[in-house]
């Protein structure tokens, strides 16, 4: 089905880092779909990813056979809900070496899970002439709530450096983590750059200090392994729909004693102990963090994702996107008068790459590679700061996850040298 | 027809590579930022309006073809234009853009402005191919606020 391009590694050489990748794509019905009339090539996976079979059917089979509110009745529907919504807490935590379910909160997305932490234990923590530490490379998700925490506290934002190749400068972090700082908050993996951020040496230097440390892992949980013990932080946050997952359901993961001196950020149903007309007490952790009827659907149906995924194998589904993106930079690197953002070793990065081809605009790239059937991602991926600070406006990314091929990166190739046909080398202007 | 190649025609492929009336005024009567938040396009609008009149407009742009394609047609058509008449082209453009409109309503001297009707397949495009014209209502508004008389 696909077109086989002679630059494309013979099938024997296609090890896909142990994963049975054809197998997989059976798994996934809108891989099978076409766009303007050619297969989809789905290369805007750090948005966010397709959705297997079973995730799907999980959602329908909830709705069709046990839907019922949690934590409320006691008849036999409500029971099952509540069981396998807890269910799936127990799955997220473990997929994340977290020993204990209930410092698992579900938030809409990894947004929501850092902007708990920017209101709920900022409020208490932080106070005029105390430093929050952030990056210069923050999506804005990590970013803007720390203004909001900022302003709403009179502590100050401080930025970390990134270096020329696109990582964040370990020595620059160092030099602004002091008594003052309370709260260093970085991304794992970039969703611009690929490169990985060295968590664990942050959170010692953060603890050293006395400071907590968050972990942005909207990019780092879908395509890694990760174990909060092993990373050291005290803060994790990341979005289901990025690892195979429906939207609209997402993890703070934080550690016990922080979680429970943190006030809830929403007061409702489920999140209270007891309520009295002019006052009330709080749930447990992770209830205290959940008021409302919560995502339930989707969360179960995270659950069924997280399985799929601990299947593979995390360190195969690494292994396999770090191949493809080796493959894919080696092949773009190929092309006249490309500039890729972010490290150059490819053992040092993800499977995200963002790009310009000479001076044509990414909108314009990707409406091209649309008509291929090639879906990338153009713009400023929430990362204006980073923008400016490469001096573009915008860039096009291409980022893999466990059903790409390394036929696909030969037709996103092929489909590039399409865009130079149509544009030659024109100008989008790069500055006002 | 090709379905890229009625998305970027000859005509806007040349005013995207060789955008008229580009740049800068010094000591404009009219400066209008304009930008789009999606995807980061930003335009600078400066014009001179004498005696009611578009004099000189000078237009500037970080964008996409699409983007600076209109843009460049939009520099053309208003120059020499009443605010009233610059107004009336910019809202026959978007009537045009936005579905309630067609290619066959635009004036004769707005004809390369045709060459963007296939943008409207593209809905997403289609606020690359306003960026320029609202921000040029909002600098008519702004001239007309600063000088009341002028119309």
């Amino acid at each position: 089905m696909y077109k086989v391009f002679s630059k494309s590694p013979p099938a024997s050489a296609q090890k896909h880092g142990g994963l049975d990748v054809q197998s997989i794509r059976k798994d996934f019905p809108i891989l099978s779909r076409l766009v303007h009339g050619k297969p989809l090539v789905y290369l805007d996976n750090a948005a966010t990813t397709q959705k297997p079979r079973q995730v799907i059917e999980a959602l329908a089979n909830f709705y069709e056979e046990y839907n019922a509110n949690v934590h409320r009745a006691v008849y036999q529907l409500s029971e099952m809900a509540t069981d396998k919504y807890e269910e799936a807490r127990r799955k997220v935590a473990a997929f994340i070496g977290a020993d204990d379910p209930a410092t698992v909160i579900f938030t809409r997305n990894a947004t929501e899970a850092i902007n708990l932490v920017a209101h709920s234990w900022a409020s208490r923590n932080l106070k005029e002439g105390d430093e929050i530490l952030v990056s210069e490379a923050e999506h804005h998700s990590n970013l803007v709530p720390w203004q909001m925490a900022a302003a709403a506290t009179g502590a100050k934002l401080r930025f970390i450096r990134i270096t020329e190749e696109g990582t964040l400068d370990l020595d620059h972090a160092a030099s602004l983590i002091n008594s003052r700082t309370k709260i260093v908050a970085v991304w794992h993996a970039s969703n611009v750059l690929g490169s990985i951020s060295p968590v664990r040496k942050l959170a010692e230097m953060a603890h050293e200090h006395g400071a907590v440390m968050l972990a942005d892992g909207a990019q780092s949980v879908p395509h890694m392994p990760v174990n909060v013990e092993d990373l050291g932080c005290d803060f994790l946050a990341f979005s289901a729909h990025k690892m195979l997952g429906p939207t609209g359901i997402g993890v703070l993961w934080g550690r016990r004693e922080l979680l429970e001196s943190m006030e809830p950020l929403f007061g409702g149903g489920d999140m209270i102990r007891q309520v009295w007309l002019d006052r009330a007490s709080w749930n447990e952790i992770p209830w205290k963090f959940e008021a409302g009827t919560p995502n339930i659907a989707d969360a179960i149906a995270f659950g069924v994702a997280v399985d799929y995924l601990s299947k593979l194998g995390m360190q195969a589904v690494h292994s396999h996107e770090q191949e493809l993106a080796s493959y894919a930079l080696k092949r773009l690197n190929e092309l006249p008068e490309i500039t890729v953002y972010g490290p150059k070793d490819p053992r040092h990065r993800s499977g995200v790459i963002s790009f310009n081809i000479a001076d044509i605009h990414p909108h314009d790239v990707g409406t091209v590679l649309d008509h291929e059937g090639v879906a990338i991602r153009a713009g400023h991926h929430c990362c204006q700061p980073l923008m400016r600070k490469l001096g573009v406006s915008a860039t096009a990314r291409a980022s893999f996850y466990i059903y790409n091929t390394f036929e696909e990166v030969d037709i996103f190739v092929e489909a590039l040298q399409k865009v130079r046909k149509v544009f030659g080398g024109g100008s989008s202007g790069r500055s006002l | 027809m090709d379905p890229l190649e009625d998305l970027y025609r000859e005509l806007i492929l040349d005013h995207h590579k060789n955008p008229r009336n580009y740049g800068e005024l010094e000591n404009p009567d009219v400066r209008v930022e304009g930008a789009n938040p999606l995807c980061g396009d930003e335009v600078l609008l400066t014009m001179n309006i004498d005696g009611g009149r578009i004099t000189q407009v000078r237009l500037k742009s970080i964008g996409c073809s699409i983007s600076r394609a209109s843009g460049s047609m939009m520099t053309e058509v208003v120059i020499g234009k009443t605010i009233d008449e610059a107004r009336r082209s910019a809202n026959l453009f978007k009537e045009m853009m936005l579905g309630s409109g067609t290619a066959a309503n635009l004036p004769e001297d707005m004809e390369d402005l045709e060459a963007l009707e296939g943008v409207k397949k593209y809905p997403v495009r289609v606020k690359c191919a306003l960026l320029a014209w609202n921000t040029l209502l909002e600098g008519l508004d702004q001239a007309e606020k600063q000088n009341p008389a002028a119309e």
